[in-house]
């Protein structure tokens, strides 16, 4: 009856495996009441400011972006929109925030030294790769030290002689 | 002796042995890669001063740096330093030729390198210098052109006094952490009987021979335990008369187990590694505008303010909070191995997750940015050349909503890895089980902390 015995010591392991997957494919809390939502942002070396916008998921969003001082750009990650702003001439970039996430975005056009370091960050809806990224890295954790604590017992019970070898 | 979990490469690829026993072999690929070295440095000192558009920052910085730390040092350990141009003219120069090995003594004054600087410590703090100047550097070309440039002439003025790599082995700021994690690296140089090199009398690896040099790196092969300072130059595959030098296929992150050659100095290069890969993420790959500026030198109280900062978290802050994880370690398994040891041997724990953090922080620029090399391989000066026909590339983002994916698969790995070593650290300084995994526990909370941090910043 040894596989019975493994079987009892690889349980948990098992259990933390299947919480990692529920954890990975369970479904976050809908996304809020869309609406339209105005952001004027201002592009000057080597920042965007805001630096950080959250909007929610579906939300219909108009960036009305200015640059300050030279030529710069505008790149959103994901979506892959992408306009050039002259000082003094600003541009509307509009639509909808259909994915969740963290997308950054960048100066398209060089604008100076630290011009491929120049970000903004446009948080959407709940941010759910994150948060499943998280639980992913605890999980991933726990389960590490799960494994270790039953190879463990499973390599002192062998040495003990509780366990017989699987070796000839 | 090779033992089971290592394959002989050699053995299995003979072609591999004929071509790394040639002498010409590792000096043409120095004299390639010493090409693009110099035609960095010239494009850096007279190109356009746009670093998206000139070739040193972008196949230094980029190209380079993404072939080195996602794909050389992770699976190949110190092959780029068997590669590196950098010591290369004053090495020549020592040897008085390129690919002949050349009888007589090399061509130096021969001074001894001081006894207190064989360590890691200059190349913590050189790398630490570099660091805290990496925004100016990172992007403009001049910049980076001269500090390439200081690079060489110490490479050369410290082979004309010293004998062998000094400069790679003891003060190269790059070398350092290469060493460091190319313990990581499934591929290792080793003896195949440490018996033979033992009774060996002439030990001709150290000495040198008609076939090659004596060891550049000052290291006997016969005692190789670890990658840390073996340049995989191969000269010892050239010059053994005994056919005793195997390259191995390994498990990775075999060298991390080796308790006797753990030090401090090394430790703190973990801590370092770790800090920049953290610190270089929010200043470079963050939001805050400010905080590049500063970096940036926008003013000099700015700036000194922030060098402050960043020398304080690496050498005080990362390494105090650790310093307390051990002394929570160390409690709740009772341990009776003195504190300072504990602490330099769970440093090491660090090494997989730093690797994982550099990857991940490079992954965020590396693609997002890689598109630049197809303009700057056709005009590498900016002066509007056309060599290839891809001058007018346009900057293209590879992949920016793969690139999270790729970090967090990166960051799990790494702390998986991470965790494991700490248990085995654990278990070799405690028999018991039960003890060593509660000695695990609170580096796994630190290691599962870091991890987060990276997640916050490059997904939160």
């Amino acid at each position: 009856m040894r596989w019975l015995h493994t079987a009892r010591i690889w349980r948990l392991p098992l259990l933390i495996g299947l919480l990692t997957l529920a954890w990975l494919v369970f479904p976050f809390p809908g996304a809020k009441a869309a609406t339209t939502r105005h952001i004027t942002l201002d592009a000057s070396q080597f920042a965007f400011s805001p630096g950080r916008v959250h909007v929610n998921q579906g939300d219909r969003v108009v960036f009305t972006v200015a640059a300050q001082d030279v030529v710069h750009g505008f790149y959103l990650d994901g979506y892959g929109l992408k306009t050039r702003v002259e000082p003094g001439v600003s541009q509307q970039i509009e639509f909808v925030a259909d994915k969740t996430g963290k997308f950054r975005y960048r100066c398209s056009v060089n604008c100076g030294s630290l011009h491929p370091f120049m970000i903004g960050e446009l948080v959407v809806g709940s941010n759910t790769p994150f948060w499943r990224a998280t639980g992913l890295i605890v999980l991933a954790a726990i389960g590490m030290l799960v494994y270790l604590w039953q190879s463990g017992r499973v390599q002192e019970m062998k040495q003990d002689g509780t366990l017989q070898s699987s070796t000839p | 002796m090779v033992t089971p979990s290592r394959i002989n490469l050699l053995e299995r690829l003979p072609l591999l042995k004929t071509i790394l026993k040639s002498r010409a072999f590792q000096p043409v690929l120095m004299l390639i890669t010493l090409f693009v070295f110099v035609l960095a440095i010239l494009t850096g000192l007279f190109g356009t001063p746009a670093g998206s558009r000139n070739f040193n920052i972008i196949f230094v910085w980029i190209v380079w740096w993404a072939l080195l730390i996602i794909v050389m040092v992770p699976f190949f350990g110190r092959l780029w330093c068997a590669i590196c141009p950098i010591p290369a003219p004053g090495e020549w120069l020592q040897r008085r030729g390129i690919i002949q090995r050349r009888t007589g003594r090399l061509l130096t004054l021969n001074r001894r390198w001081p006894r207190r600087l064989k360590n890691m410590w200059l190349q913590n703090f050189g790398f630490l210098g570099v660091a805290m100047f990496s925004t100016i550097i990172l992007t403009r070309p001049s910049v980076s052109a001269w500090v390439l440039f200081s690079f060489l002439l110490v490479g050369v003025m410290l082979s004309a006094v010293y004998k062998n790599r000094i400069f790679c082995r003891y003060v190269c700021p790059v070398g350092g952490f290469i060493g460091l994690y190319s313990m990581l690296s499934p591929v290792e140089l080793r003896v195949e009987d440490q018996g033979i090199c033992a009774s060996h009398t002439t030990k001709d690896c150290i000495t040198g021979n008609e076939h090659g040099y004596g060891c550049p790196w000052m290291v006997f092969p016969g005692n190789l335990t670890r990658n840390t300072y073996c340049g995989l130059c191969v000269e010892c595959l050239k010059t053994c008369p005994k056919n005793n030098i195997v390259i191995n296929l390994r498990p990775f992150g075999s060298d991390l187990m080796v308790a006797k050659e753990r030090r401090l100095d090394e430790a703190y290069k973990a801590f370092i590694m770790l800090g920049c890969a953290l610190l270089y993420s929010v200043v470079l790959l963050g939001p805050w505008g400010w905080l590049k500026n500063w970096a940036n030198m926008d003013t000099l109280p700015h700036w000194a303010i922030y060098a402050a900062a960043f020398l304080a978290i690496n050498l005080l802050v990362l390494p105090g909070l650790f310093w307390l994880v051990t002394v929570a370690s160390r409690r709740l398994s009772g341990q009776a191995v003195p504190l300072r040891r504990l602490f330099v041997d769970y440093a090491y724990t660090l090494v997989p997750l730093g690797l994982s953090g550099w990857i991940a922080f490079s992954l965020g620029f590396v693609l997002v940015n890689g598109s630049y090399a197809l303009g700057v391989v056709s005009d590498p000066f900016g002066w509007g050349w056309n060599l290839f026909g891809t001058a007018q590339a346009g900057w293209t983002p590879l992949w920016p909503t793969l690139t999270a994916f790729l970090q967090v698969g990166t960051l799990t790995a790494g702390l998986l890895f991470s965790v494991n070593t700490a248990y085995k650290i654990a278990r070799q300084n405690s028999q018991d089980h039960r003890l060593a995994f509660l000695a695990t526990l609170p580096v796994t909370g630190f290691l599962t902390l870091v991890t987060l941090g990276f997640l916050r910043l490059y997904l939160g």
